[in-house]
């Protein structure tokens, strides 16, 4: 079988944009951070580029079938690597701060966590699969512990890699059994396997059990989500918005991938795990964040609870929920660069803004970032004239067609008392008096950022389509089996 | 020759050991790290024991690709805990507790 080059150029090409920075780094001492952020900056979107210049048409395959691609991969690829360079482009501002932090690995490490995303995005073999899940989760680990004269920072870098190395620990076990039962580890035959049974072994339900319970780990849903609130807060703020971004989108792609391409026989026991993990994570997300005080602390519950949302689509099924899955979490990846280049732009040492009082007094001292930063705020809590509002529409309309009436009311209520504490943060910004003298230099990048992406939230409320159309070709490529 | 259920038995209690000892080791953060090799080390012998009682060589391939990422696996570990002991002076499991909340 002739193996098109193409099929694979991005990925190639951040491998080799990765190696080139580490020698640039390595050789010369001297070597501008800046230059390394900008050079990392203009290798990942070149890297979209080829990935749009050769965009899969039909499904592709190769190395013999350990490597897939098709439109919704691809479309999944771009967005992940754009959530990449829009977290460089404003993280270096923040990285010179200190001397510690302004060092050449930095850009290195995230084009290697996004080369593993990409790479786990197209897994199509047990092998490359595991491989790949781990190339992007050791980047994280050493990113999360990148501020290393910082006792959080660390800490968060150890939880992060206990955990995490668990996680990969229950997927493998997961792995091994449904090798081991279906008697092969490339995805084509496992599902080839699935389809033929009329009464599955034991073992291969086990499996599905381990799988899934390393997967949710990985998208910090309930009931594996404790990790998540202590790595935000620790890892510098830079990564804590990577993570809250490329990361997740990446894994819930590849869960969707999992259980759609190999479970789909046993469709019934992993519905049931998912209504209980998307109510629990939206439970935990409202209730949990309530009584947050430091600010990346409250936005990992957030995170959380917007992870139970979009998990409504995958108990749902079809491809009009993945079509809202998606869609979802485009807009809450928008929505979470926003406010962490919010939060970046008025940052004047690394571990401040840390508490809520911190933005006390900035509608004041800085009514741009203060007014982004409540249009934000608003769209997340999903209240209307902003596109928040749609992907938690979507979702909810989905899962009403289909009958499942339970999961939106709970949805709706848990994003009712999620409202109060996006609200807080308005009104700790426009309300309460100043209590820290901030100066009011900002980062321009970050400002600029966090301006575009307050005004893609109004104009994308009005022009949904703009975002749907490109990605129901995705979500209809990936429901097919 | 030994059945195949004996090796995955004796997977699945080294699998249990390494998972009890990430959670109810209180000690030290060494001990994180053994319980996690114990993990991969029980999906390798898995791994094998299917191999042979397939006679399909992937999973024997497998395994020599997990044992070199756990190899980097724990020099990353290791390092980000020397990095944690500089900071903190010292690795008990009872004392990370600088985030609360």
């Amino acid at each position: 079988m002739f193996v098109s080059i193409t099929t694979i150029i991005p990925e190639i090409w951040l491998l080799v944009a990765a190696v080139a920075l580490l020698m640039l780094g390595v050789c010369y001492k001297g070597v501008n951070f800046s230059v390394m952020i900008l050079g990392a900056f203009i290798a990942l979107v070149i890297a979209v580029i080829l990935q749009i210049i050769w965009f899969p048409k039909t499904q592709e395959l190769a190395f013999h079938g350990m490597f897939i691609t098709k439109s919704g991969i691809a479309v999944t690829k771009i967005v992940c690597m754009s959530a990449a360079a829009f977290c460089l482009w404003m993280s270096g501002a923040y990285f010179r701060l200190s001397a510690t932090l302004a060092r050449f690995e930095l850009p290195v490490l995230i084009i290697l966590a996004v080369l593993g995303m990409n790479l786990m995005l197209s897994a199509n073999h047990l092998i490359s699969f595991y491989v790949s899940i781990e190339l992007q989760s050791l980047a994280l680990y050493v990113l999360a512990a990148f501020y290393r004269d910082n006792l959080r920072s660390t800490e968060a870098g150890l939880k992060y890699f206990a955990l995490g190395a668990l996680s990969s620990g229950l997927l493998l076990y997961g792995s091994s059994l449904l090798y081991g039962f279906t008697g092969s580890a490339s995805f084509t035959a496992i599902s080839q396997y699935m389809a033929m049974q009329q009464e599955l072994p034991v073992g291969v339900v086990v499996a599905l059990v381990f799988m899934l319970c390393g997967m949710v780990f990985k998208i910090s849903a309930v009931p594996f989500h404790m990790w998540t609130p202590d790595v935000y807060q620790g890892a510098p703020t830079p990564v804590t918005a990577f993570f809250t971004t490329a990361p997740k989108l990446a894994s819930l792609t590849l869960l969707l991938r999992l259980i759609i391409e190999l479970f789909p026989a046993i469709q019934e026991s992993w519905k049931q795990i998912f209504w209980i993990v998307s109510v629990g994570s939206m439970m935990v997300g409202a209730f949990a964040g309530l009584r947050q005080q430091n600010i990346k602390r409250l936005l990992a519950y957030s995170s959380i609870g917007h992870i139970g949302y979009a998990l409504i689509s995958l108990v749902v099924g079809g491809t009009g929920a993945i079509n809202s899955l998606l869609l979802y979490m485009v807009i809450y990846l928008i929505m979470s660069l926003g406010v962490f280049a919010c939060i970046l732009a008025v940052t004047i040492h690394p571990e401040r803004p840390d508490t809520l009082t911190d933005l006390s007094g900035l509608a004041k001292t800085n009514p741009l970032i203060a007014f982004c930063m409540a249009i934000l705020m608003l769209s997340m809590a999903g209240i209307p004239p902003l596109v928040g509002f749609w992907g938690k529409f979507y979702v909810f309309i989905a899962a009403v067609q289909q009958q499942y009436y339970i999961l939106p009311i709970i949805g709706v209520l848990s994003s009712v008392v999620a409202a109060f504490y996006y609200l807080k943060v308005i009104k700790v910004m426009y309300f309460d008096d100043q209590l820290i003298q901030s100066s009011l230099k900002t980062s321009s990048q970050a400002t600029l950022l966090a301006v575009i992406s307050t005004i893609t939230v109004i104009v994308l409320f009005i022009y949904p389509d703009l975002l749907i159309n490109p990605l129901q070709q995705a979500a209809a490529s990936l429901t097919l089996r | 020759m030994v059945d195949v259920q004996a090796y995955l038995i004796v997977a699945a209690i080294i699998f249990t050991i390494g998972v009890f000892g990430i959670f109810i080791n209180r000690k030290n953060i060494i001990t994180i790290l053994m319980a996690v090799e114990l993990i991969l080390l029980a999906v390798n012998i898995n791994l094998v024991a299917f191999s042979v009682y397939l006679g399909d060589l992937t999973g024997q391939v497998f395994t020599m690709l997990i044992l070199t990422i756990a190899a980097a696996e724990a020099a990353i570990g290791l390092a980000i805990l020397v990095v944690y002991f500089r900071n903190r002076g010292s690795i008990a499991v009872d004392e990370i507790n600088s985030m609360k909340g």
